[in-house]
């Protein structure tokens, strides 16, 4: 059964990389729903957060073929409820109906996003969760014409509290001296 | 070493000289000009072989490395030159073939601009190599090609693309050269799971009916000798696949024969009865297994595999051992019980019966007017003492090969197994006959193929490689008409072939030849070839409409193999 999997990428910072992984990807003919790559909290390792709807047997896949790339360190891949993680969504709104009432200022608060910034023309509305928040706000806010609307690739931790790449870098960097 | 200026090409060619290069497939070009200039001084240390078109080289490249154990170098321009190696790495990367490529390219200004000659050969070829990068900087040059060959040699081996820009070429640095010995990413191999070892052991020892698997992660290995010292043992028959072949010698009392699409009776009828499969450095590539689902269904499965990602990637094992063969092998053998599953091997015994009579006869010792590709195979073998390396192209001929010729040693067989190359067979045999230049090499091709890389016919007379070329002339791409015959009713559409005169061709590049269509010649026909001193054309006119049985049809359990149409 297809479901929502969070595969998380940890590698070396080298070009290419990325058409590397998004090649593995491709050649399963599995869509990328999200994706998000940052330099992680250990200096000169890189995250990739990818989202993708498959079968619990395609996620194992695709990791193990994930990992045969050489600059990648290790990958993991998690259902929902293992991971916390949020999307961040901006929203460009016309600025008239602010001055018409107090309606988007209550969905504003409602929601928990919070104004970014202020113009003649219009104002930006940040919002911070899942999709389905994000894209519920989307959805009021365009009764008043969403001018531009933009949602970033998901960001996610895991709930376990053990770093499961910092044991696999110490385990990794152990073995590595133990060649010299 | 003591650090010294040289230009980023001179250290190149250094490079290659500290990792034991000795033979180079290339084609030079604008992008890679000095490179070129630089080798010219070391035509002492190192022999180039220059082909006739770039995918010539990358094949013979393969071939070489097939058959030395060492991996092959190949040298291209930019560009077109690049583009040309495309099929030859593809190759490389689904056979498990170590490769280093060296690919020239534009000036790093010139990145990007659509300039002469530029393709983004990096971009390209990242599906189908195991690592490639572009040096941009002649200081990265001595680090990256170490990495090249640690990461084409260890592990699963596989092609590595390197794409030098001319102005790093041309650049200086102070060269100071370390082999790489490890990187933090890659980690080829890891210490062996005993449990998982202790649990293979425990299947093995309990099973009735085991049946070994044997793959070219044997040969890439070196664990001919655990195999052998493995299946007599424990008695447990062991079958072949494409790339295995020539790891266990064809008349080992324990050797059961090929497996797949056109392999042999017992061992695909019986993996279906068999009640544990031990599948070693092989894939389970779907022309081996036939329709998944049906597959193996009896068995528990145990898989020694080096490359993580080929576990459970097509069938579910139960045990998975993730090792390099010859050490896992080892591990096992000190683990398992002596048995001799005599009754299992009767099983066998009858299928050979069965296939000997139906097929094996008719295709090795013919009555019919024709002669057949199998028939000649067989002749060359013995002719060769079981001795040759052969090396063949993609088809029916290839399937006849594979079936018929006898080996003896490891190393001996070198065809394209998982692309399947058309035009493979000509360019790989130069390059195994250099790999392996005291041997006899077989390149048994069909008609079709010969014609895709037929001008290195110009690059065996250059170099006088004495390749005994053993084109089997149907006159038809005869395996693609062998499935029209069988599934598109007979429609033959575009597989006839109006061939030339091959020998007056090959005596145009130098090379002796002759035609034999009589079974009354044959015999001498091939002697004539082998003793030739030199290399040697010799055309056989086979039956135009033979076919290769037996066949798992397409889509089809490996149960229901059959005999004839």
């Amino acid at each position: 059964m297809k479901e929502e999997y969070i595969l998380t990428v940890y590698s070396e910072n080298h070009i290419g990389l990325l058409t590397r992984i998004t090649n593995v990807f491709t050649r399963r003919k599995t869509n990328i729903d999200s994706l998000t790559v940052s330099e992680s909290a250990l200096q000169g390792v890189f995250k990739f957060t990818i989202v993708v709807h498959c079968t619990d047997a395609m996620a194992k896949k695709l990791v193990s073929q994930i990992e045969k790339q050489i600059d990648v360190l290790k990958a993991f891949y998690h259902t929902n409820d293992e991971m916390i993680f949020q999307e961040i969504a901006l929203y460009k709104v016309p600025i008239e109906p602010i001055y018409e009432s107090d309606k988007i200022e209550q969905i504003v608060r409602r929601a928990g996003a919070r104004i970014l910034e202020i113009t003649k023309d219009y104002v930006v509305i940040e919002k911070t969760g899942h999709k389905e928040d994000t894209q519920a706000l989307f959805e009021e806010l365009n009764e008043f014409k969403v001018m531009q609307f933009i949602r970033s690739g998901r960001v996610a931790l895991m709930r376990d509290p053990i770093e499961r790449l910092s044991e696999f870098l110490k385990e990794r960097d152990a073995f590595l001296t133990s060649l010299d | 070493m003591t650090a010294k200026k040289i230009t980023g090409s001179q250290a190149l060619i250094l490079s290659l000289m500290e990792e034991g290069v000795d033979t180079i497939f290339g084609y030079p070009g604008g992008a890679i000009m000095p490179i070129y200039d630089a080798l010219y001084d070391f035509d002492k240390e190192v022999k180039h072989i220059l082909t006739r078109h770039e995918q010539g080289a990358i094949h013979g490249a393969q071939g070489y490395a097939r058959v030395s154990g060492k991996p092959g170098i190949v040298f291209a321009t930019s560009g077109p030159g690049a583009t040309n190696l495309m099929t030859g790495i593809a190759d490389a990367m689904i056979d498990s073939t170590p490769l280093v490529c060296i690919t020239g390219q534009v000036a790093s200004p010139l990145l990007g601009t659509d300039a002469f000659q530029e393709s983004d050969i990096v971009g390209m070829s990242i599906p189908v190599t195991k690592w490639n990068y572009q040096i941009t900087t002649p200081e990265e040059i001595p680090e990256v090609m170490a990495q090249a060959f640690y990461i084409a040699t260890t592990g699963r081996p596989g092609p590595v693309l390197i794409d030098v820009t001319k102005d790093a070429q041309f650049g200086e640095l102070e060269y100071k050269y370390e082999k790489c010995k490890k990187i933090r990413s890659y980690v080829p191999e890891t210490s062996i799971d005993p449990h998982q070892i202790k649990a293979a052991a425990d299947l093995i020892n309990e099973a009735k009916k085991p049946l070994l698997f044997v793959g070219q992660g044997i040969i890439i290995s070196h664990a001919e000798e655990e195999v052998r010292t493995f299946i007599e043992k424990t008695g447990i028959p062991a079958a072949w696949t494409l790339l295995g072949l020539s790891a266990l010698p064809t008349d080992h009392r324990l050797n059961v024969g090929m497996l797949g699409m056109h392999g042999n009776y017992g061992p695909n009828k019986l993996t279906n009865e068999a009640d544990l499969i031990i599948a070693v450095g092989m894939r389970f590539d779907d022309r081996v297994t036939g329709k998944v689902s049906e597959y193996a269904k009896k068995a528990k499965i145990i898989h020694i595999e080096i490359d993580p990602a080929e576990i459970d990637k097509i069938v579910k094992t139960d045990v998975s051992v993730l090792a390099d063969a010859k050490k896992a092998l080892k591990m096992l053998i000190d683990n398992v019980n002596p048995n001799n599953h005599e009754n299992w091997h009767n099983e066998f015994k009858k299928c050979d019966a069965i296939e000997n009579e139906k097929v094996i006869q008719k295709d090795l010792y013919p009555t019919k007017p024709g002669l057949t590709m199998g028939e000649a195979v067989r002749i060359a073998s013995e002719k060769t003492n079981h001795d040759a390396v052969l090396v063949t192209d993609v088809g029916q001929h290839q399937m006849v090969a594979q079936r018929y010729f006898h080996f003896k040693n490891s190393r001996s067989n070198v065809t394209s197994g998982g692309l399947g190359t058309m035009g493979f067979c000509l360019p790989a045999s130069m390059g195994a006959q250099l790999g392996a230049p005291n041997r006899t090499v077989i390149a048994a091709v069909g008609d079709g193929g010969f014609q895709m890389t037929i001008q290195e016919l110009g690059t065996i007379a250059q170099n006088k490689l004495p390749v005994k070329i053993m084109l089997l002339n149907n006159n038809f791409l005869g395996m693609v008409r062998q499935w029209q015959q069988l599934f598109f009713d007979k429609r033959y559409s575009f597989t006839e072939l109006h061939n030339p005169d091959f020998i007056t061709i090959g005596k145009g590049f130098g090379i002796e030849g002759h035609t034999v269509d009589k079974r009354e010649d044959l015999d001498a026909s091939i002697q004539k070839m082998i003793d030739h001193d030199g290399p040697y054309l010799l055309e056989i006119k086979i039956e135009k409409e033979d076919n290769v049985f037996p066949m798992v049809p397409t889509g089809a359990s490996v149960s229901d193999i059959i005999l004839e149409p």
